[in-house]
């Protein structure tokens, strides 16, 4: 069971997150985790409730609230995603997620380092830290001192995959070697941001202008770890409502019935100007600044001390 | 059928015709991306471990695996003879297929026997053994040596350390998983 101290540290994080979204002028948000249709992932399969779903993550509402003409939002809330369990996966879990009106996905790499060195800087003693900008993992210590490195998704397969990066889209094997081949050299001497990933596995980013192949998301790896996913946002609702309708074909295909089209937030997506949102697995980040191996470690009352 | 979903410690399995048990298991998914679980098995006849990935839409049989209590006998010329308590049926375990078993295993003990089909595969013993103390050095009242322990041979041949106290005709319990010495029983 979680101790009162390491309760008190994750209090601690969770009011510096704060701070830290205060002092840079973002609006606090709560919005409904229970809702009718949710946007469709093929990956991520929902619980539902009472013919509706709880949120897989915040990103519709938020939206919808920034196309009204919110500049600056965060949020720290609960998601839920069905079949999710292990060392880093409970299948309810918190997520800490922000949108800046006006950025691109370059500027939010830069707040990501930011965000993670004052939550460093300001709590103190935190077991998974050495020092001001050092993050100690088993025998290990990381770099939190900028810039973190950029790696590009193709360049991260010529590095360490068997396969490039075309051939693994072509044989249905990008997460596949990925997972096994390249996450586990990613973020070790520093966090390294991977960027630029193929538009099929983007649906909700914006394509490059010079390269409509690729779109403009990034993902944080820390330890192995993936920490964060962002992107510039798609604010085109026709390009978005394409995008959408291949979701839902291939999920249907693998007998996922609950995908349907969002209506109201495609209305919406019209009013949205250029923007760049990153959603961060804040247990994740606990477990790693806190020194833990598990997520459950920092979770109040984990999945196995719920069951009867 | 499983799927990969079900996958966890312990799950049995059958992969080309042969029964599998999972030892390790991680479960790993991108955010974005597809749950993939990364898995090592065993064969439970040969032994012989591998790893692999699977996916969500890997399928898996579930093997027609048995457990059933049957009682030693006796053993006669490297065979070791037991037999159904419900059914009479009798049958065989070469010495190798009990290995460390033959340490705690004697006449009349009951035992859990894992059928594959009709091929008795493996063999569990009840978590605590009483066995009778065969051998053992005296014990000189006020030696001050400062040994704690000392070995002694049980009834199957097996030698274990125990307290000093220990004497020849003691009954003491052991603990099959470890092949350690708990306590003396009474009686």
């Amino acid at each position: 069971m979680i101790s009162p101290h390491r309760l008190q540290q994750r209090a601690d994080l969770l009011q510096a997150v704060r701070s830290f979204f205060r002092g840079r002028a973002y609006t606090e948000v709560d919005t409904p985790v229970r809702l009718p249709v949710l946007l469709p992932e093929i990956h991520i399969k929902p619980f539902s409730s009472e013919g509706w779903f709880l949120q897989t993550s915040p990103e519709l509402c938020m939206k919808r609230l920034l196309a009204q003409g919110c500049r600056r939002l965060f949020q720290i809330c609960h998601c839920f995603r069905k079949e999710e369990a292990g060392r880093y996966h409970q299948s309810e879990f918190t997520l800490l997620e922000w949108y800046h009106v006006g950025w691109g996905y370059a500027e939010l790499m830069r707040e990501c380092e930011e965000f993670v060195r004052f939550l460093v800087s300001t709590c103190n003693e935190l077991p998974g830290c050495a020092g001001q900008d050092i993050l100690r993992r088993g025998e290990r210590t990381i770099s939190l001192a900028g810039p973190w490195e950029r790696l590009s998704v193709q360049e991260a397969f010529r590095r360490y995959a068997r396969l490039p990066l075309a051939e693994a889209l072509r044989q249905d094997l990008f997460d596949l070697l990925l997972v096994t081949e390249i996450e586990p050299h990613l973020g070790w001497q520093q966090p390294v941001f991977l960027y630029d990933y193929p538009t099929e596995l983007a649906s909700l980013a914006k394509r490059r202008a010079e390269d409509p192949t690729v779109a403009e998301r990034f993902e944080l790896y820390i330890a192995g770890i993936e920490l964060a996913n962002g992107f510039s946002e798609l604010t085109d609702p026709v390009e978005q409502r394409q995008r959408f309708a291949e979701q839902i074909l291939r999920s249907q295909a693998e007998g996922n019935a609950y995908a349907a089209m969002p209506e109201r937030f495609l209305a919406d997506l019209g009013n949205l100007e250029e923007t760049a949102g990153v959603a961060l697995g804040l247990d994740r980040l606990m477990l790693l600044l806190l020194g833990c191996t598990h997520v459950a470690e920092v979770i109040a009352l984990p999945e196995h001390y719920l069951e009867e | 059928m499983y799927s990969a979903s079900d996958l966890r410690k312990g799950l049995k399995v059958q992969i080309d015709g042969e029964p599998y048990i999972v030892t390790d298991f991680e479960f790993s998914k991108p955010g974005k991306g597809q749950a993939l679980y990364r898995t090592k098995m065993r064969s439970m006849i040969t032994g012989i471990q591998f790893t692999n990935t699977y996916r969500s839409n890997d399928k898996f049989e579930k093997p027609d695996l048995e457990e059933r209590t049957m009682q030693f006998l006796y053993s006669q010329d490297n065979e070791y003879h037991f037999m159904d308590t419900s059914s009479y049926e009798q049958i065989f375990l070469s010495k190798e297929q009990l290995g460390d078993n033959l340490n705690y295993l004697v006449d009349n003990m009951e035992v859990q026997i894992l059928f594959f089909g009709s091929k008795a595969i493996d063999i569990s013993l009840p978590t605590f053994v009483n066995l009778e103390v065969i051998k053992a050095d005296p014990w000189v009242k006020g030696d001050t040596s400062g040994s704690d322990s000392k070995p002694v041979t049980v009834q199957t041949g097996y030698e274990v350390w125990v307290p000093p106290f220990i004497e020849v005709g003691d009954r003491i319990q052991i603990d099959t998983r470890t092949g350690e010495y708990i306590t003396r029983v009474k009686g």
